[in-house]
């Protein structure tokens, strides 16, 4: 019961944060993939690396139990399906939690979205063996790594160096790199106007 | 309105932080494969069965990891296939709260428009379409931005870096060619 609680008070506060940070908008998805308007990448980068900091900041405190870390393996269909995914998230303008998030706040074109999701699910749920079989899906590099090895952790690292303190290093860098970037990296800089809604 | 970056990056991080202190990473796209298998069981109730101590499915993608999408798929009313539900419904209140989306903007965005005029059936064609090839990616990498690229990267997973350089690989140059204006 008490996970259920969780997941709504999380839940809420990931959907509502989305829709006020613009990722649920596809005008602000399409000007951070086209580069015009970086607002939302810094919004992104920033969250990682506060969100990365505090984690294992929290663990060398044993504040955050490590067992709670999920680590998904690495393999070649990882990086062959990141690729579908960017090009039907820069198309769409949607992810899968911003595509709910957006047909929830109103926009009908997400409902189409959604549909089309299930059905991609669906067809992946269908192909999953053709995919197993060709060895796609087999581990790489150690298949559920982090890059340093992080005291306590189920998961090996990459490379032997602490990997809280590297998580902590990279965090500071996500946050560094949302401070640096510019408002936009190509064009004239024109002043699209971006509707308030 | 939206938040300015620091305040709403703050915000984001800090909730990614709180679902990895309290529970596990936020993940999102399991949940269609989920809702499918539960639509599924629906339609042809020998889809998911009960083995001894767990669940499996006629599928081999829900049956697989010793039928852990299956047994979701089973029991619908557990903490990933809920938080999905409620960020559903903290958007929705979310968009409220701040008076709503017009309703041009919410048959198709302005970018779509200044690029493509008011045609909102090429739109939706387009997002259901999007909407295909994003959730099989997803499904295939195993994750999704909320998952692998943020949840990912915050743990620095390689799998998350790994993910992170395929999507911006190919929506950069996608957004590029189809959006040139707006």
């Amino acid at each position: 019961m008490t996970s259920i609680l969780l997941a709504i008070v999380i839940g809420a506060a990931f959907g509502a944060v989305l829709d006020r940070i613009g990722a649920t908008n596809p005008n602000w998805i399409g000007g951070m993939l086209t580069l015009r308007r970086l607002h939302l990448m810094k919004t992104i980068l920033l969250a990682i690396g506060t969100g990365s900091i505090m984690m294992f900041g929290g663990q060398m405190l044993s504040l955050v139990d490590v067992g709670h870390m999920s680590v998904k393996a690495a393999y070649v269909g990882v990086f062959i399906g990141g690729l579908m995914l960017g090009a039907g998230w820069a198309a769409s303008g949607y992810c899968p939690g911003t595509g709910v998030c957006a047909a929830a706040s109103g926009r009908k074109d997400a409902l189409f979205f959604i549909a089309g999701g299930l059905l991609g699910a669906a067809a992946y749920m269908a192909t999953y063996p053709a995919w197993k079989a060709s060895g796609l899906l087999d581990d790489f590099a150690g298949g559920k790594v982090t890059l340093g090895s992080v005291p306590g952790a189920s998961y090996d690292g990459l490379m032997a160096m602490s990997g809280d303190l590297l998580g902590i290093v990279l965090g500071a860098v996500f946050v560094l790199v949302a401070f640096v970037l510019p408002d936009s990296l190509v064009g004239e800089r024109q002043s699209v106007e971006v509707p308030a809604e | 309105m939206v938040l300015n970056w620091k305040l709403g990056g703050l915000l984001l991080g800090l909730v990614f932080f709180a679902a990895v202190l309290l529970v596990k990473p936020i993940g999102v796209s399991t949940q269609f494969v989920i809702l499918n298998g539960v639509v599924a069981d629906m339609v042809s109730p020998d889809f998911i069965t009960k083995t001894d101590e767990a669940y499996t499915s006629t599928n081999a993608y829900m049956a697989k990891s010793g039928g852990k999408y299956a047994g979701n798929a089973a029991n619908p009313l557990n903490y990933s296939f809920v938080f999905v539900l409620a960020m559903a419904l903290g958007a929705f209140l979310s968009a409220r709260l701040r008076g709503g989306i017009d309703a041009a903007e919410r048959a198709a965005p302005e970018i779509w428009r200044a690029n493509f005029g008011d045609t909102p059936v090429a739109r939706y064609a387009v997002a259901f379409l999007g909407g295909f090839i994003v959730l099989y990616g997803a499904r295939l990498a195993g994750g999704c931005t909320s998952g692998h690229m943020m949840s990912g990267m915050m743990q620095t997973a390689l799998s998350g870096y790994i993910f992170a350089a395929g999507a911006f690989a190919a929506a950069i140059p996608t957004a590029m060619l189809m959006y040139k204006k707006g």
